[in-house]
């Protein structure tokens, strides 16, 4: 049997008294494209930003690849891993932010060159040859040199999916990824990330794109209030749910 | 794409109005002028000026030392500043409690005691700790040294105005890391980087352009605001100036020469403000380099069809 890249056991978490998550289970074998969906609020982002240890949880265990996310568990106790060690364990999870949160000060060749610089020390040529080559993987050599503010927002997210894959990431996280795109701006995204599922990425996605999540994601989660209310093949649950709240979600999304 | 092409339109029917007229602006003109004529004569007549005064002493040995003090104790107690600035932020934005505290009081303490009588309690350390040792605390002393020959003047003012200036660039610093949206280090620490990476790379590059102007404002008026060290009798441009006309009674010619070496080095500078804010600038200029500009030129119109 194989390990699950992701396992989510029981995940509590709260913004002072408000409950975010409230016991969240969740299994993400590799290679699987799990879609995320919900209304606002429902604590889908949160329970993404877990996941790479973002946010802390409040309770229950998050495992990637077997490791707890944030601790280490020795006879029964849990201790805080230190930060240089959180560092440590977020080199194999890519993270796409809806904002994108590019680095402004550098071109998008720099930007995708930053982790292999900075944390695996890798010589610039290299660094840059590889950044190159990621770039034209998202259609977008010819803007190497070019500056995020130079970009539009698609072209933006797409170096942001570059800059994520440089570390050679086993999951890749993606936060409403196409949420602040102008609508003729989505599909350029949506067609990245499509390839990406289909070279075998782990890949959980928080999304509102109900038309990707029915083709490219093997499993579709519905979140709300904290709670996954419903989960399985995307067709299915977009066909047939079977909870009155998905229903009712379903119907104003649709 | 049918219809009419908006764009041809736009050059057949250019607009030909009478330009608004702005009268005001010539009176202000005139105005100015004639005060600036006045200005000119009299500076250039009246004898109280002593312009051959202002040549001779411009150049002159205790004028050029006082300015050679002026900028070492500016450069070093910006250094200090600056430093000191940084790690005060750091520190005031640190999720430990203890640290947030003790820049908060440090920055409360230096900000909130005149420099002037900080200045002084530095000079006059001695009185309260004639020797200072390296030891351990409560324990025995392993060496130690006398503070009158610790502390010098020099050390004295170094320490006054660094140290008072650290607070002033606390919270400068501090106001510049703020302004880099959180999103910034998130991301930073989902590559992987470390804190202090993410902070080396990614926010402190960007706080940079908010840090520096408010910086160049500081350095500027570090620049006259050392003339204070004239309290613990430690000299520089203005001090040596002083002492010249003491003695030879040329007040006016004498704080010329000292206010023009200070315009000069405000000038400098400014201008080097103005290279550092353009390397900060990266990325943010809405005017891009000509290179920039020309691949944008080009572009357009592939990206219009």
């Amino acid at each position: 049997m194989t390990e699950p890249m992701v396992e989510a056991l029981d995940i509590y978490k709260s913004f002072g008294s408000v409950e975010v998550l409230r016991g969240i289970n969740l299994t993400v074998m590799p290679g699987e494209v799990a879609c995320v969906i919900g209304p606002s609020g429902s604590g889908k982002s949160t329970f993404l930003r877990c996941v790479n240890h973002l946010e802390t949880i409040d309770a229950g265990r998050m495992r990637v690849e077997g490791d707890l996310i944030g601790y280490r568990e020795s006879g029964g106790k849990l201790y805080e891993l230190r930060e240089s060690e959180v560092a440590h364990q977020r080199r194999d999870i890519g993270m796409v932010f809806q904002r994108f949160n590019l680095f402004p000060h550098m071109t998008a060749a720099e930007n995708v060159m930053e982790a292999p610089r900075t944390v695996r020390r890798e010589s610039k040529t290299k660094a840059r040859e590889r950044a190159v080559a990621l770039l034209e993987r998202v259609g977008l050599v010819e803007k190497c040199d070019s500056y995020p503010a130079q970009l539009s927002g698609g072209q933006q997210q797409r170096v942001a999916i570059a800059r994520a894959l440089a570390m050679e990431p086993k999951l890749m996280l993606f936060d409403e990824p196409t949420s602040a795109l102008d609508p003729e701006l989505v599909g350029e995204v949506l067609d990245v990330m499509r390839g990406l599922a289909r070279d075998g990425m782990t890949m959980i996605v928080v999304t509102h794109e109900m038309g990707f999540a029915r083709e490219v994601g093997d499993t579709l989660v519905f979140m709300d209030e904290g709670r996954i209310v419903e989960a399985g093949n995307p067709r299915d649950v977009l066909t047939n749910p079977r909870e009155e709240r998905t229903k009712a979600f379903l119907s104003k999304v649709l | 794409m049918t219809g009419p092409a908006v764009g041809t339109t736009k050059h057949e029917h250019p607009i030909e109005a009478v330009p608004l007229r702005h009268p005001g602006r010539w009176v202000a003109v005139a105005v100015l002028a004639v005060l600036a004529a006045m200005l000119v004569h009299t500076v250039l007549t009246n004898e109280g000026f002593r312009w051959d005064v202002v040549g001779r002493y411009l150049f002159s040995t205790p004028i050029l030392n006082g300015l050679a003090n002026t900028l070492l104790l500016t450069v070093l107690s910006m250094v200090i500043g600056v430093v000191g600035g940084i790690g005060l932020a750091v520190m005031r934005l640190s999720p430990n409690p203890v640290l947030t505290g003790a820049a908060a009081v440090y920055i409360w303490l230096f900000r909130g005691t005149p420099l002037i009588a900080q200045l002084l309690f530095w000079n006059y350390l001695s009185a309260l700790y004639p020797r200072l040792g390296l030891g351990i605390p409560f324990g025995p002393v392993f060496v130690s040294a006398d503070v009158n020959s610790l502390i010098t003047p020099f050390a004295a003012c170094l320490l006054g105005l660094g140290l008072n200036e650290a607070a002033y660039m606390a919270e400068i610093v501090r106001g510049g890391l703020q302004s880099v949206d959180r999103g910034q280090s998130e991301a930073a620490g989902a590559l992987g980087l470390s804190r202090v990476q993410a902070l080396r790379r990614v926010v402190l590059p960007q706080a940079m352009r908010v840090i520096i102007p408010p910086t160049g404002n500081e350095t500027i008026s570090m620049l006259k605001t050392t003339s204070l060290v004239v309290v613990i009798g430690y000299f520089e441009l203005l001090t040596s100036a002083q002492r010249i006309y003491s003695t030879n009674f040329q007040t006016i010619p004498l704080l010329i020469v000292a206010a023009a070496w200070y315009l000069a080095l405000t000038s400098v500078l400014s201008v080097g403000q103005g290279f550092i804010e353009r390397k900060y600038g990266r990325g943010f200029n809405p005017t891009p380099s000509a290179g920039a500009r020309m691949f944008f030129l080009r572009r357009n119109p592939e990206q219009a069809a």
